[in-house]
């Protein structure tokens, strides 16, 4: 699915994924509406984009926030930051707020910027957040453990950032892998100091079912892993998940002979690919799988799940999987 | 009556009384219903849509189960000329208003309100829904 990064910058500005709000009328009459229509994620140059500064963010389960624009946040500071959000740490462990049962910990906290993760030059630049532990017990020059990370992006959040006031940086897309007591100091001091929101982002089965489609279209090589899709079964006593695993190749022909033309996904295309497989599954088991409810969607590319938890797998695409989240953090947040 | 498809079962025709409005019930967490309701809708005789006839979306409280388009339910009322009414069963008191609008409704299309018909009704309701 490769195109001329050109092409791709200046489509990425018609198509959108989301349909205005979840209840209101689609702009336009039926017909005309623009609504439905999506860029699939071109892999993103690799000229500038250092695959291996980003690899660490791969493999690993991040769990999603929508953050509303922080107000005064200045890129130049990232070092008092850290500083500021060490010393809020401290302190609440000194109230009694402890993390760690058993052993006292040391957190130190380093602030970064991640420049390569953003989709156009409008775009700030993702910062990361990463706390680290050395036990008071071991010798002075031992490794430090990395307890926490989290990360603030913004991928071709044009929509968002336009409309904002001067001193307002916008970063609606906020990534978090450790400790939940954690999370929660870091994002108080985030939400006290840049008078932000933080707000659980979750994905329903409509935009699972979307990133499903986008993501078998993508070239994976040979020996990639199984789709695999987990529904959970509505109104029983017990609660039944059913797992479905398609062979990559087999969902990727399936595709293929659904999608009309290329670089664009319309949302009747999702919807004749999902009830193929639908039907697949009816036919073998007598099961409506569209009476259930879609909660994890995993391909080679990524895993996504309903609760709002993503995993990349592939460097290339992560930009373009960043860009679909960050259009559900913006429709989240307005 | 309720139904969970059509056409209904023919062995009850001669008992049924005379059918006055049908609610086509698409729950918003689940696709199949949607089909099922696509599916029922061609058994309905075309005198129906003249204001007997409406669509009812449920579960809308909870954005993140969403398994249906918007998109796919404002066309089947447009395409259908019937009003799209949307409620969340699970809360009393939308349940109660809803329940009141469908009485209301139901005693239109009965004739029950001296200078109001269905077809009237139906065309006010679409058209300020348009709006």
């Amino acid at each position: 699915m490769e195109s001329a990064d050109g092409a791709a910058r200046t489509l990425l500005s018609i198509g959108r994924l989301s349909r205005g709000p979840p209840f209101g009328r689609a702009h336009g009459r039926f017909g005309l509406s623009p609504s439905g229509r999506l860029l699939l994620p071109a892999p993103r140059s690799q000229e500038n984009a250092d695959p291996q500064r980003t690899a660490f963010l791969l493999r690993k389960q991040w769990t999603l926030y929508s953050v509303s624009p922080l107000y005064k946040f200045s890129n130049a500071r990232l070092r008092d930051y850290a500083r500021l959000l060490g010393a809020f740490i401290a302190a609440e462990k000194q109230k009694g707020l402890a993390v760690e049962v058993g052993v006292e910990l040391d957190i130190k906290v380093a602030v970064s910027s991640l420049p390569d993760l953003k989709g156009s030059d409008q775009d700030q630049a993702a910062i990361l957040v990463q706390l680290s532990s050395r036990s008071p017990a071991s010798p002075k020059n031992s490794e430090e453990k990395l307890v926490w990370s989290g990360w603030f992006c913004c991928v071709s959040g044009d929509e968002l950032s336009e409309n904002v006031p001067e001193d307002f940086t916008c970063l609606p897309l906020f990534l978090a892998n450790g400790a939940e007591s954690y999370t929660s100091i870091v994002g108080s001091w985030f939400q006290k100091t840049f008078d932000c929101s933080f707000c659980r982002l979750a994905i329903s089965p409509l935009n699972l079912s979307w990133m499903a489609a986008m993501w078998t279209g993508c070239k994976v090589d040979k020996t990639a892993s199984a789709m695999e899709l987990v529904f959970s079964v509505p109104c029983l006593p017990q609660p039944l998940d059913i797992s479905y695993a398609i062979h990559p190749e087999d969902a990727k022909a399936l595709w293929d002979t659904v999608q009309k033309t290329p670089g664009e996904i319309t949302q009747e295309e999702v919807d004749v690919f999902m009830d193929c497989l639908y039907s697949h599954f009816h036919r073998h088991f007598k099961i409506h799988l569209s009476a259930t409810k879609l909660v994890k969607v995993s391909t080679p590319i990524a895993s996504a799940h309903c609760d709002g938890i993503i995993k990349f797998l592939q460097s290339q695409y992560l930009t373009g999987v960043l860009m679909l989240l960050t259009e559900l953090a913006i429709s989240q947040i307005q | 009556h309720l139904a969970t498809s059509l056409p209904l079962p023919s062995e009850m025709d001669h008992l049924r009384p005379r059918i006055d409005l049908i609610a086509f019930m698409i729950d918003i967490k689940s696709k199949y219903s949607l089909k099922n309701v696509e599916a029922s809708l061609a058994h309905v005789d075309a005198s129906f849509f003249l204001g007997k006839v409406c669509f009812l979306v449920t579960g809308v409280g909870r954005v993140n189960y969403c398994s249906v388009e918007m998109n796919a339910i404002w066309k089947l009322g447009e395409v259908y000329c019937s009003p799209v009414l949307f409620c969340e069963l699970e809360l009393e008191g939308i349940r109660v208003a809803t329940a009141q609008r469908l009485l209301r409704m139901l005693q239109i299309c009965a004739g029950h309100i001296p200078g109001v018909s269905a077809l009237s009704f139906g065309s006010l309701m679409r058209n300020s829904a348009d709006e």
